[in-house]
């Protein structure tokens, strides 16, 4: 019997998880309803969507219950990919103002 | 160079050539203090989020520097129900079914560790149907945009010629996910239904597989926010 090896948890958690993800998809779509627009849009979409993310990422892949060498390995790389996006994003303005001075 | 290594080998009392490539790496040296398989599943999402953030990253790119308008997602992707204009309905739709496809996902696992295969592998069968849903709406969605919007990978008449090929780049990739892990999901639920992990009792496989699909919904979650929405 090897049945302590993995990730057990109560059902419980995971329904009231459910839950809370609907919950939050549906306060995204609700941001796209009614048009709400400039930087209260953005915030909203950001924040929605990282509070999805942890929830999916800490309880339905466990992260929450596993050791912090596991964690810091798997969570810590991908911040690398914000120096990657900030990159990416001044080389875009950058391209932008070209276009706009040579193409108009 | 290549004389002294076996050398140094011998010395430490270790085999060389293939056989020590094997023995080194595979004795009794862990980092992670979970199933190798876990860990391996776990590795392969990271370098997936890597190829994923690729292609959310040059989609931003594409984005800002274009000079052209780009299209409103929440009218390309809106329904016109009853003569009344829905916005992004069939995409909010295809959201609530990933989700509740991870939901289902994750009380399989639970009745997989109480070793109730019947409810494991009817709730892993429950999320492959809720996926293969998915998939089904999103080839409705890409021929709604092909043949009526006229939307190609280099051209559309709505703005931005970028919009197609991101659009097609990142939901084709993420579909061919879906589609892979409801084989994946299929496969693992007719071993767990006939009985193929009761002689070791292990069911972590459903766990891992578990993993793999939760990863698909985390992804959506992110083209989602940052292309349906933005």
């Amino acid at each position: 019997m090897s049945t302590t090896v993995g990730q057990q948890h109560p059902i419980r958690i995971y329904l009231q998880i459910w839950g809370l993800l609907f919950f939050l998809s549906t306060l995204s779509y609700l941001v796209d309803y009614f048009r709400i627009e400039g930087y209260l849009r953005w915030c909203l979409i950001v924040a929605l969507m990282l509070m999805k993310a942890g929830l999916i990422v800490g309880v339905f892949m466990h992260m929450k219950w596993e050791r912090l060498a596991l964690v810091y390995a798997i969570l810590v790389p991908p911040l690398c990919l914000l120096v990657l996006v900030g990159l990416m994003a001044a080389e875009a303005d950058y391209t932008f103002l070209t276009r706009g001075i040579f193409f108009k | 160079m290549a004389e002294s290594a076996p050398q140094h080998s011998k010395e430490l009392g270790l085999p060389s050539g293939w056989h020590g490539i094997v023995k080194d790496w595979s004795s009794d040296q862990e980092a992670f203090k979970v199933s190798w398989g876990k860990a391996m599943m776990w590795i392969f999402l990271l370098s997936d989020t890597f190829i994923f953030s690729c292609f959310l990253t040059s989609y931003m790119t594409v984005r800002i520097s274009t000079t052209v308008p780009w299209p409103d997602p929440s009218k390309v992707f809106g329904l016109t129900i009853a003569g009344v204009d829905v916005p992004l309905l069939l995409i909010a739709i295809m959201t609530f079914i990933l989700i509740t496809s991870s939901g289902t996902m994750a009380m399989a696992v639970n009745f997989a560790y109480r070793r109730d295969r019947k409810r494991t592998a009817l709730l892993m069968l429950a999320t492959a149907i809720l996926g293969a849903s998915f998939v089904g709406m999103q080839a409705l969605e890409w021929t709604k945009l092909i043949v009526h919007e006229g939307i190609r990978p280099w051209g559309n008449p709505l703005g931005a010629a970028q919009f197609g090929s991101c659009f097609f780049m990142i939901t084709g990739f993420h579909g061919a996910h879906v589609t892979v892990g409801v084989i994946y999901l299929l496969t693992v639920a007719s071993k767990v239904l006939r009985g193929h992990y009761e002689h070791s009792g292990n069911y972590q496989i459903v766990e891992i597989a578990g993993l793999y699909w939760h990863f698909v919904d985390l992804v959506w979650v992110f083209i989602f926010a940052l292309f349906y929405l933005w």
